[in-house]
Order: structure tokens, then C-alpha cells, then sequence
């Protein structure tokens, strides 16, 4: 099996672990994977890429452009960044609720999230997108965004990876008093994404 | 066995480890910093580990412990090497005993970094091996290899992954039940270890002499290799490093010869005149300088090899930044004339632009407080504002804009005395972090004192070696090990130096800030402030701000600040409660008092 999955975000919001959690439920399976991600400066504040790569021909730790089969965007304007790296037919799964820059509340810069969501759906590319508000409505934080939306991508079926064995690497990788609460998260993004593709 | 999924650092870290490394030092920075992290978190009984207070202490620390026969490893990103340049290249001529690996991690790109240096560069420069990996596992296998061939030839050897390899991921396995190797023991011989002018002259005959046969030896090295013959082919690629991973997964079904070589320096030689029989062009693929290229041209210059060689030099191949499989890719179409298609979707319009997201301060960074000090006590006077390598070095953005130059670690307080000398009408300030100033600061401020300058210092204390991940430092009170140790109080060493004022101050307080450095700026002299507070991301803060409905949207606070927590939401001011720690600097700083601190539980 070849996969190619791209995690986009903003600096803080918990790509890298959920990239690390994806990443060794995949190996869990007996895959071979390669991941790489930007750390440094993208801290603070900054774009943060994770890719995750699954598969025996695999050499390069980053994903060519156009041949990502899954971006899961943490933020709207991210996932217009890494959108060269999708592949025909891919999906993308996004946060609906945008982190303006600095830049654009010193109106610098301009920023309009909407134009994202219309490209595409005019461009027909398979989308799906979830609300972190409405995660700090149902779990009072943000903080799990990361879980929530591995959830939805594992209830899309879009992942190649099976539920069971994130759960698992959940219960590895988590600080040990957060484990139940990421996988009542996980389970809930489970059920949009089961939503989702039904629709 | 045991077998993980792990960071191309980590791997480095676990080869060291396997190897029996008995010392391992070193200085933060990206992309080499989780080497040592990774050795302090796992089990690692019976090995010294420091974080240095710079590349150079920790070079020194290393070399001593190698003379004494142990393996020791010492660790920096490529612009540390040129800090520890000087012991470097004194260490090539006198050797070691025991296996010493340098680990210099290259960043092309570059991603988090001043230069785009080649530390093959270097490795030549000083006469030393080089091993370049291209994966995670390579790097794991190559920390070994390196031991070996260290103690073989009685020279140091240089590891240089780039960002890509360090930064990886892959599954490694290992032999857990690692030890930590005992030294011989130092055995003195002043003819051995001192180094004088007549030593120096003999052994750069032996290193010279020695060259050719560790060439030859690395000409069987296995990852020297030909990973993929042609019969019908003459044409071939040849790549090191992270270009090397590109390279396989572009050619898996071109007919083509693709050459690893994983020693740059000395040159497998042998290897390669074997390699190139019966090729007559050939395209390199390297990141950072044309090293590989040039050696090649050499050899083919030295044989008669007739064979074309393309590359950085014949401007097929980038001079800067990343390559990448589609860079790679679309250079290998045009090397072997084919059409350039382009894979994924071809959208039929354009993506909307992505907004621009640079780094910045984060909200409640205690450095904003400090920065914006500066600028309301100085007003319209004129100012050079001297920076730093850290967070601080983000002062630069706007609407703080409070960063006129930076060079490289410590020169913020030199180049501020270089202003000043010229422009005495103007004020100059340096501004350098807390491990800055023990990394280089110090030796700045004593050029500073001894020769008259006039100049305010601002020490942005944050506790801590914030940009590369937090770690401790002489001012700390604590050490890599999470030892209690004696603090080194900044006060007291800059008194000891003679500067004629030390203030500090919290730089939350904005009155008391701006006053400060009001006070400095009326003494002659070197005067230094420290502004002193955790950095937000060690300290938990659970108050935050609000914006009270009395708010007028004047913006000041923004449009003065940058803080990333505050922002306009249909034209109103708001701040994101997931962000905010509640600094106050805004509250401190609204001239309506419509800002106001809440407890958070």
C-alpha cells in the first residue's frame, strides 16, 4: 500500500502528535512509514506541515506535490497553502474556524477563509469540514482538535489505517489522565465522519 | 531488538548510545537540538552529557574526553561549527584516541537559520571525514560507522545530516542493552597533545599522507553505492545526502545509473572510477554548495575522464534552497529530454492565496513588554537597535519593528558599540537573551567597557533557551541532568565587568520599564537593564484579558503591539481566550481603561 497524508496547521495547535499517533498506528499494521515535519521557528505562531508517508517505495520524507491522497487542515488558510500537494481524487478534511495572522489585524494583509471553502466546492475536490468551536462547546477546549479531527477522517473511511489501531496508539501517546477524554473526542469526530460520508 | 518509530535525531542519538559514547556536549540549535534531548530522556547511566554554554566549550570538552580514550560526540547546526572552528581545526592536526563524532546538522533551506554553510566545506577545510546520511536509518548506522572509522585513522570525524534527516521520522531498531564504553585513560605525551610548530608541520604531512588510505578504505564503505545499474543507459545521476532519497523515488522506472556516496570528503575515489565506467554524462544532485560536483570534475580532470558533468556549475541544479522530489524530478525530465508532465489535479482556478503567517511573538511574550519599553522611552530620538539570534530576534516584525540588525550570536552588543562609535548623537541598545549572553554576550560587554562605548545593553531574561525547545542554561540554576547548580547571577558578572548601571526590572510593568531605561539612557557608558520573566511556555498562567463593553476601538492596542491573542472581529476588538495569559501589557497600554485581567480557574 502507497499513502501519502499531509498535516497542516498552525504552530501550537497539536499537528505533531497527531501526526506521531497516525504515523504508529500505521506501523502498528506492519507499514513502513517515513514522516517529517517543520519545527523551529513555525512555533511560534507560524505554519507547521507534518507529512506522513506509508509505503515500501518510499525515499523522501516529504510529500511531492500532487500526490497527497489526505490533507487535514487545522486551520482554512493552511489548507489553501498545502493544496498543490493534493493528489486527483483526494480528499481533504478542514477546520472550519480560521486563525487570522498578526498580519491581518494590522490590515496589512487580507484574509478571507470563505474564498477557500467556494474553491472547493467549485473544483468538485472532496472535502469535508469540522467545526473546533464547536469542539470547546462539547469538551470545553480546543486542545483536542488534533484527535477530533483523526476521528472524522477514521469515520470517512479516507485514512487506510483502522480505527482500533489509533485508539490504540491514543492510549501510547497521550498523557495518561488525557486518554479517556481524546477518545471520547476520537469517537465523536468518529461519528461526523460516519455523517459525512454518508451524505 | 527493539524496534521504535523515532526522529532522525533520535536515531543519531541511539547510535551514539549503541556505540558505547561515554561524553556527549553540545549547544542548542535547530536542526540539532533533539540529539541531546534524546540521550538525557532515555536510559543513558555511565555518559557525561552537557548542554555547553557554547559550540566551542563543548568541542573542547569533547576533544579533552576523546584524548582520554573514550567516544565522545559533540553536537551544533552549521553555523555553531563556525564558533568551534578554532579548536576544530587544531584538533585535526593533534588527533584523538578515543572515537570523536561531530555532529553538524546543515539546514538548506534554510528553514530556521542565518546561512545555507556546507559543513563538507568544513570537513575539507580542516582535513577531516565526512559521513553523509541519507534517512534516518542511515544516520542511525553511520553515528556507528563513524566511531569506527575515528579510531582507525585517529581523527575526529564529521556527521553532517540536514534538516530533513534530522527532523525525519522512521522505525529504528536497536539493541537496548546499550553501555557506556570506559576510557584507557589519558596518557600524557607532550609530544602527542601540545600542539607546537613542529608538531603541527609533521602531522599535516601525516593527515595529508593519511587521506588517500582512508579514501580508499571508504571506497568498500556500503553505503558508497550504485543503487541502480544501466546496460543500455550511459547517462547517470549521482546524489548524496537527503538528495539521494529524492533521487530513488524519481527514478524507480528510468533507465539510468544512480551513485550514492555517503563520504564526501575524502573523495571514495576508487569506488567511483568504477562507478562511472562506461557513463559519459552525468547530473549531480546535492543541496547546499556544488562540492560533490567540483571533486568530480577534479577527478575527471585527473583521469581523462571523459564525461559530462551537470549539475549546480552548469545551472541545472538550484545554487539555493531545498531540493525536493519535484524539483528533482522535472531537472531529471530535462537531463533526459523528456516532457515535463505534471501530476494532481490541474485546477481551473487559481488557489486562493493562503493569508502570510510569519513567526512571531507569542501572545504574553514578556519580550514584547520589553521591546515596546524601549521604544515609548526613547520616542524620536534616533536609535540603533541591535538584535540577536533567539525569539527576540522577532522583535522585527511589525508594529514593534524594534530589530535593525542581526548577524549572529553575540554581535548585538558588538555592533552596537560599532554605532556608537560613529554616531554619538544617536543611542544604541543590544538586545541578547539570557543564554546569548553566557554563549557570547559576556566577551562583548568587556569590549564594551574596555574601550568607552556608549551603549544600553537589554538582557531579555526569559529563564530559558526559548527558540530551540527550552533548555537550561548557567543562569537557570539547573542542568541538562535537572541538577540543582549554583545559579550564575547576570547582576553580579556584569558588576564584575564593570558596567557602570545594572537595572532590572519585570518587563509586565510598563511604567516601570520605560522608566528604566529613561534612567540608563541619562548615564555615559556601557548600562545594561535585564528584563526579567519566565517565558510563557514554561510558566502556567491562567488569567487572562477581556475587552470591556467601554471599549472605544481605537485599535491602539493592536496597532501598537502585534500581540497574535488580540485581533477585530466585525470591527471590534477581541481577544482569543486560548491564547491570552493575561500579560496586561494591553491593559497597561489602553488609553480608556476598557481592558481589564479576569482569573481564569
Amino acid at each position: 500500500m502507497n499513502k501519502n497524508i499531509l498535516i497542516c496547521g498552525v504552530g501550537g495547535q497539536g499537528t505533531v502528535l497527531s501526526s506521531r499517533i497516525l504515523a504508529s498506528a500505521f506501523m502498528s499494521e506492519g507499514h513502513t512509514v517515513h514522516s517529517a515535519e517543520t519545527i523551529g521557528m513555525a512555533q511560534r505562531g507560524g505554519s507547521v506541515v507534518s507529512h506522513v508517508r506509508v509505503g515500501d517505495e518510499v525515499f523522501s520524507p516529504l510529500i511531492p506535490e500532487g500526490r497527497a491522497d489526505l490533507i487535514l487542515a487545522f486551520e482554512p488558510g493552511e489548507a489553501a497553502a498545502c493544496l498543490k500537494y493534493l493528489t486527483a481524487n483526494g480528499c481533504v478534511i478542514l477546520n472550519s474556524h480560521p486563525i487570522p495572522p498578526v498580519t491581518v489585524s494590522l490590515k496589512g494583509c487580507s484574509y478571507n477563509e470563505k474564498a477557500i471553502f467556494t474553491f472547493l466546492s467549485s473544483q468538485k475536490i472532496r472535502h469535508a469540514t469540522v467545526s473546533s468551536d464547536e469542539l470547546i462547546k462539547k469538551f470545553g477546549s480546543v486542545k483536542y482538535f488534533n484527535i477530533l479531527i483523526l476521528g472524522v477522517a477514521s469515520g470517512m473511511d479516507v485514512l487506510g489505517v483502522s480505527a482500533q489501531s489509533i485508539e490504540s496508539q491514543i492510549e501510547k501517546l497521550v498523557k495518561e489522565k488525557f486518554v479517556a477524554i481524546n477518545k471520547e473526542v476520537f469517537n465523536a469526530g468518529y461519528e461526523i465522519g460516519l455523517k459525512n460520508a454518508a451524505e | 531488538m527493539k524496534k521504535e518509530y523515532i526522529m532522525g535525531n533520535s536515531a543519531i542519538a541511539l547510535g551514539a548510545l549503541c556505540s558505547g559514547v561515554k561524553l556527549v556536549a553540545g549547544y542548542p540549535g535547530t536542526p540539532s537540538t533533539e540529539i541531546i534531548e534524546t540521550i538525557c530522556k532515555v536510559p543513558h547511566k555511565g555518559v557525561h552529557l552537557e548542554w555547553s554554554v557554547n559550540e566551542k566549550a563543548a568541542m573542547e570538552v569533547a576533544a579533552a574526553g576523546a584524548y582520554a580514550g573514550a567516544r565522545t560526540m559533540v553536537t551544533m547546526k552549521q553555523v555553531g561549527l563556525n564558533v568551534a572552528s578554532d579548536p576544530l581545526m587544531s584538533l585535526a592536526y593533534v588527533g584523538v584516541r578515543g572515537g570523536m563524532v561531530i555532529v553538524v546538522a546543515d539546514d538548506p533551506g534554510p528553514i530556521s537559520s542565518q546561512t545555507e554553510q556546507d559543513t563538507r566545506r568544513f570537513a575539507s577545510f580542516c582535513r577531516i571525514p565526512v559521513l553523509d546520511p541519507s534517512s534516518p536509518e542511515e544516520a542511525f548506522d553511520m553515528v556507528k560507522d563513524a566511531f569506527v572509522l575515528s579510531e582507525k585513522y585517529h581523527t575526529p570525524v564529521i556527521l553532517r545530516p540536514t534538516t530533513r534527516v534530522c527532523h525525519g521520522y522512521a522505525s529504528i531498531s536497536f539493541d537496548e542493552n546499550y553501555e557506556a564504553k570506559d576510557p584507557s585513560g589519558f596518557e600524557k605525551d607532550s609530544s602527542k597533545w601540545v600542539i607546537f610548530p613542529k608538531l603541527s608541520y609533521n602531522n599535516h604531512r601525516l593527515i595529508e599522507e593519511r587521506l588517500p588510505v582512508i579514501a580508499e578504505d571508504l571506497s568498500s564503505y556500503g553505503y558508497n553505492r550504485i543503487i541502480k545499474d544501466s546496460k543500455k543507459s550511459c547517462k547517470a545521476v549521482l546524489a548524496s545526502g537527503i538528495s539521494l532519497a529524492y533521487v530513488r523515488e524519481c527514478t524507480s522506472n528510468l533507465d539510468l545509473k544512480v551513485i550514492g556516496i555517503a563520504s564526501a570528503f575524502p573523495l571514495p575515489k576508487r569506488f567511483l572510477l568504477e562507478a562511472l565506467n562506461g557513463v559519459d554524462e552525468l547530473i549531480c544532485f546535492e543541496e547546499l554548495s556544488p562540492f560533490l560536483e567540483e571533486e568530480l570534475l577534479k577527478l575527471c580532470g585527473e583521469h581523462q575522464l571523459k564525461i559530462r558533468i551537470k549539475g549546480k556549475l552548469t545551472g541545472d541544479v538550484p545554487h539555493s534552497g531545498e531540493l525536493g522530489v519535484n524539483k528533482v524530478q522535472s531537472i531529471l525530465n530535462k537531463f533526459l529530454g523528456r516532457n515535463d508532465k505534471s501530476e494532481g489535479i490541474s485546477f481551473t482556478e487559481k488557489i486562493p492565496d493562503p493569508p502570510q503567517r510569519p513567526p512571531v511573538l507569542c501572545a504574553g511574550c514578556p519580550h514584547r513588554g520589553s521591546f515596546y519599553a524601549v521604544k515609548v522611552a526613547t520616542g524620536r530620538k534616533k536609535t540603533y537597535l541591535c538584535g540577536d539570534i533567539g525569539c527576540y530576534t522577532l522583535g522585527n516584525a511589525l508594529p514593534l519593528d524594534m530589530v535593525d540588525t542581526c548577524l549572529c550570536m553575540g554581535a548585538g552588543i558588538t555592533m552596537a558599540q560599532g554605532f556608537n562609535h560613529l554616531d554619538k548623537e544617536a543611542k544604541s541598545f543590544a538586545f541578547i537573551g539570557d543564554s546569548t549572553f553566557f554563549a557570547s554576550g559576556i566577551s562583548g560587554i568587556v569590549n564594551a567597557v574596555y574601550n568607552e562605548a556608549d551603549i544600553t545593553v537589554c538582557i531579555l531574561d526569559n529563564a530559558t533557551t526559548a527558540m530551540t525547545g527550552h533548555q537550561p542554561h548557567p543562569g537557570t540554576g539547573f542542568n541538562l541532568q535537572g541538577n540543582y547548580v549554583d545559579k550564575i547571577d547576570i547582576e553580579s558578572v556584569l558588576k564584575g565587568i564593570g558596567v557602570k548601571k545594572v537595572m532590572t526590572v519585570n518587563p509586565h510593568d510598563l511604567k516601570a520599564s520605560v522608566a528604566a531605561v529613561k534612567e540608563c539612557m541619562k548615564v555615559d557608558g556601557v548600562k545594561a537593564i535585564i528584563f526579567r520573566a519566565p517565558c510563557i511556555s514554561i510558566v502556567k498562567l491562567k488569567d487572562k484579558c477581556r475587552v470591556m463593553d467601554k471599549c472605544s476601538n481605537c485599535n491602539i492596542c493592536i496597532n501598537k503591539l502585534g500581540c497574535p491573542a488580540m485581533s477585530l472581529k466585525n470591527d471590534k476588538v477581541v481577544i482569543d481566550e486560548s491564547l491570552c495569559v493575561g500579560c496586561t501589557l494591553c491593559a497597561q497600554l489602553c488609553p480608556h481603561k476598557a481592558i481589564e485581567r479576569i482569573h481564569h480557574e
